[in-house]
């Protein structure tokens, strides 16, 4: 063979790579999502896939139209702005007018992630932007949840508006806390865990977010510590608040949003820390605030606004936990000896 | 059972990453190519000062005569390869990319040996460094340090520590592998010679575990030979880059070099294991370093193999005695795949560190288009020194100085983990390179 002409490839090292991709961890978290998904729609009917599909349809047409007016290249294959469409999607009740939710959607890829650069430079989720805009704008909607299996006899009115944490809601005293768990509104703690009350279409069922979660730490797409940390500072502060009553601890844990928003938002590249010391701060930072908003707010749910402020202060994690490069720890250690 | 010749790590390497060990060729004997019609030996093979020439244009040179030599410290000493005329003295670009003067020379096809060369007389420390010296070694492991410079370490300052590093940590490469299989005798010679003049207390040899045969043999000799039982072997868990310095000194003692200090500094030489068998065959023949061992490898050579070549053979040489190419090829690599560099042009002649030539068809390589950074983390998360590359490139695109200090980019040791395990595909070690440009800007 002649080698005269021939050109070879020269770049820098090294000449491996590995084989993931940030569209393949992507589709990973896609994956991990469908289990909730599929739970979605035997609960609360098709109408929460037309949901989903409207939002991730929005989503990637909203990513490819603004990347085009501002003239950057088109990043669909990242699939980001699909998840981004199923979360921001999850986040609301089934019932649900499709309009607002691509309000939702613009909000979320249009400002928060694309005037900002796209994906990973954002500095908070955009799915729980585009949520809170919803929620703040349009709060009789996004608190009209529907009845699981309401779908099976469209005759009778399937509109409830007491989610379990709503029961909690502002009386967080010992009685309260009692009266509320014994109410017959109150769904069984087993109903919880499979998600069969009334909430946001993808919030409720615990079981199939756990099992995503699970899916996306063997795949090593995320670490366990967020999640964990999270639902864990949470646990332990219903703790006290409860006195000890174990049972509120779990219906607090199951209830509202803790479930996706540790498991699936908090876990965020983008928008949480690099490295374990941060992650655990960010996580802990973010269980106390889901739990204070939860007792003390006036809201009953505090999953959107915990994350939110938590991504905002991720900067300044990050500046106090960057770990010391190798071996300079010692080199202190020894200057300070030198000086004695 | 462990013997007592086998040690455990004393602490555990972080990050890193798993690469397929791609080790084709090591049931391949080193074979010896027939030497080229001229050799290009550039006078600057090594980290530190080039060598001036010291023979003309007309000269006729010896195999083992020294053709260049400088009076600087961090230096070593060049000799003829091959038996015949310098046909000329001229500047050419090194595979490394560096401008070097070179001396090229017409093989006169009789090899014949320089007369000057005897076995040195090596008593003391001083004589052995001074031998080390005009034997010409270079670190053969990859980085080309001089290997004197690293022994003449302050005999008071506590050093203790000899590592003899059998790591080999690079996919494809063996040629270390086969150093230990086909020449441990002189392994060991090296390693008693080095440590009674150098009073070393202990010596490490240390293999990763994915070459079970040379951990065997290692230990038997060990066994067998070593009566005060000083020498150990350690087993590695194979994993990138465990093989890299200061890697090595971690988990044989435990102690970290700190940025900007060398393994004296906390009383370790590491030294490549093809080096200390180098030693003991040049204390027992005077036999500069002229030739060299390297694995030839990759889907685009017909033939891969371990051959063993003349220094400033050229590359285009050997790959064609090698079979030639099988397809074309789309990246040649001087080293290793990890940390090995790309070449533009297959006629530069190899250098006394090259270890491998690695010939890369288009199923060998994976070339990604970068994408932007969706902080992951897994660059900060397998990096060995615990570095977060991802904020050093940010530190040194907007040219932070402070930050960049803090971040710590000087102490990388590029050895890509991070632009390995990158899912968006961005060439981290690239950035790293250009944190630490930014910083030495910053300095003048």
């Amino acid at each position: 063979m002649n080698t005269d002409n021939k050109l070879l490839t020269v770049s820098a090292s090294p000449h491996r790579r590995t084989e993931d991709t940030t569209g393949g961890i992507m589709i990973d978290v896609v994956i991990a999502l469908l289990p909730a998904l599929v739970l979605s729609v035997v609960l609360f009917g098709f109408r929460s896939l037309l949901v989903v599909a409207v939002s991730v349809a929005a989503c990637v047409i909203l990513e490819y139209l603004s990347r085009k007016i501002m003239k950057r290249n088109n990043t669909l294959g990242d699939f980001s702005a699909v998840i981004t469409g199923m979360l921001l999607a999850f986040n609301l009740p089934p019932s649900m007018p499709l309009w607002m939710v691509v309000i939702g959607d613009a909000v979320a890829i249009v400002v928060v992630k694309q005037f900002f650069g796209g994906i990973g430079q954002n500095f908070v989720n955009p799915a729980l932007v585009g949520r809170i805009v919803l929620m703040t704008s349009f709060p009789t909607y996004t608190n009209n949840f529907t009845e699981p299996f309401a779908w099976r006899n469209p005759e009778v009115d399937a509109v409830t508006s007491a989610t379990p944490l709503a029961q909690f809601a502002g009386n967080y005293s010992r009685q309260g806390v009692i009266t509320a768990m014994n109410s017959s509104q109150m769904p069984t703690l087993s109903e919880m865990f499979f998600g069969i009350y009334g909430g946001c279409l993808g919030e409720t069922c615990a079981a199939a977010l756990i099992l995503g979660g699970v899916y996306l730490c063997i795949r090593k797409v995320i670490s366990p510590r967020i999640p964990l940390y999270y639902i864990g500072t949470v646990a332990l502060i219903m703790l006290i608040a409860g006195r000890g009553n174990i049972q509120f601890v779990l219906y607090q844990l199951l209830s509202g949003g803790l479930m996706l928003g540790a498991i699936f938002m908090a876990t965020d590249y983008t928008t949480s820390p690099i490295k374990t010391k941060g992650k655990i701060i960010f996580a802990v930072g973010c269980g106390v605030i889901t739990s204070l908003i939860r007792i003390y707010g006036s809201l009953p749910e505090g999953v959107s606004f915990s994350i939110i402020l938590m991504n905002i202060l991720v900067p300044h994690i990050e500046t106090l936990t960057t770990p010391k490069p190798f071996g300079a720890l010692r080199e202190k250690k020894q200057k300070g000896e030198a000086v004695k | 059972m462990r013997s007592s010749e086998i040690i455990k790590p004393v602490k555990k390497v972080r990050g890193g990453v798993k690469v397929s060990h791609s080790k084709n060729t090591k049931d391949m004997p080193v074979k010896r190519l027939p030497a080229p019609e001229t050799v290009t030996l550039p006078m600057s093979q090594h980290i530190g000062a080039p060598c001036v020439p010291t023979v003309k244009v007309g000269d006729t040179v010896k195999v083992g005569q020294p053709i260049g030599d400088s009076d600087k410290y961090v230096s070593a000493p060049i000799h003829a390869s091959v038996s015949g005329k310098v046909t000329a003295i001229k500047e050419i670009r090194t595979a490394a990319g560096n401008v070097s003067q070179a001396v090229i020379i017409e093989n006169d096809g009789e090899m014949t040996e320089f007369e000057g060369i005897e076995a040195p007389k090596v008593e003391t420390r001083e004589e052995l460094i001074k031998a080390v010296r005009q034997s010409g070694l270079v670190g053969l492991g990859g980085a080309g340090f001089p290997t004197h410079v690293k022994l003449n370490f302050n005999p008071d300052s506590g050093v203790d520590t000899l590592i003899i590093n059998a790591a080999e940590c690079e996919p494809y490469i063996t040629v270390d592998y086969r150093e230990c299989i086909e020449n441990s005798e002189n392994i060991f010679d090296g390693v008693h010679w080095i440590k009674e003049m150098l009073g070393f207390k202990r010596c490490v040899l240390a293999v990763e575990d994915n070459k079970p045969e040379a951990i065997k043999l290692f230990e038997h000799i060990a066994s067998t030979n070593d009566e005060k039982d000083e020498i150990k072997v350690m087993p590695l868990k194979s994993k990138y880059p465990q093989g890299a310095e200061k890697m090595m000194v971690l988990s044989a003692t435990g102690r970290k070099v700190p940025p900007g200090k060398l393994p004296a500094d906390v009383g370790c030489v590491v030294m490549n294991v093809a080096s200390a068998a180098f030693i003991a065959r040049y204390l027992k023949t005077g036999k500069p370093l002229v030739s060299r061992s390297m694995t030839v490898d990759g889907k685009a050579v017909m033939n891969p193999q371990n051959v063993r070549v003349p220094v400033g053979t050229e590359i285009e040489y050997i790959i064609q005695a090698c079979g030639g190419y099988k397809e074309d090829p789309v990246k040649i690599i001087t080293g290793g795949p990890m940390m090995g560099a790309s070449i533009v042009d297959t006629r530069h002649p190899i250098l006394k560190n090259n270890n491998a030539i690695l010939v890369l068809g288009k199923k060998d390589i994976s070339i990604k288009k970068e994408t932007d950074c969706i902080r992951c983390g897994r660059c900060a998360a397998v990096c060995p020194m615990s570095l977060v590359p991802t904020l050093i490139e940010r530190h040194a695109r907007a040219k932070d100085i402070t930050h960049l200090k803090l971040a710590g980019a000087t102490v990388c040791m590029e050895c890509g983990s991070c632009a390995y395990s990158c899912p968006a595909g961005r060439p981290l070690v690239q950035y790293m390179r250009n944190a630490k440009a930014v910083l030495r800007e910053a300095q003048k």
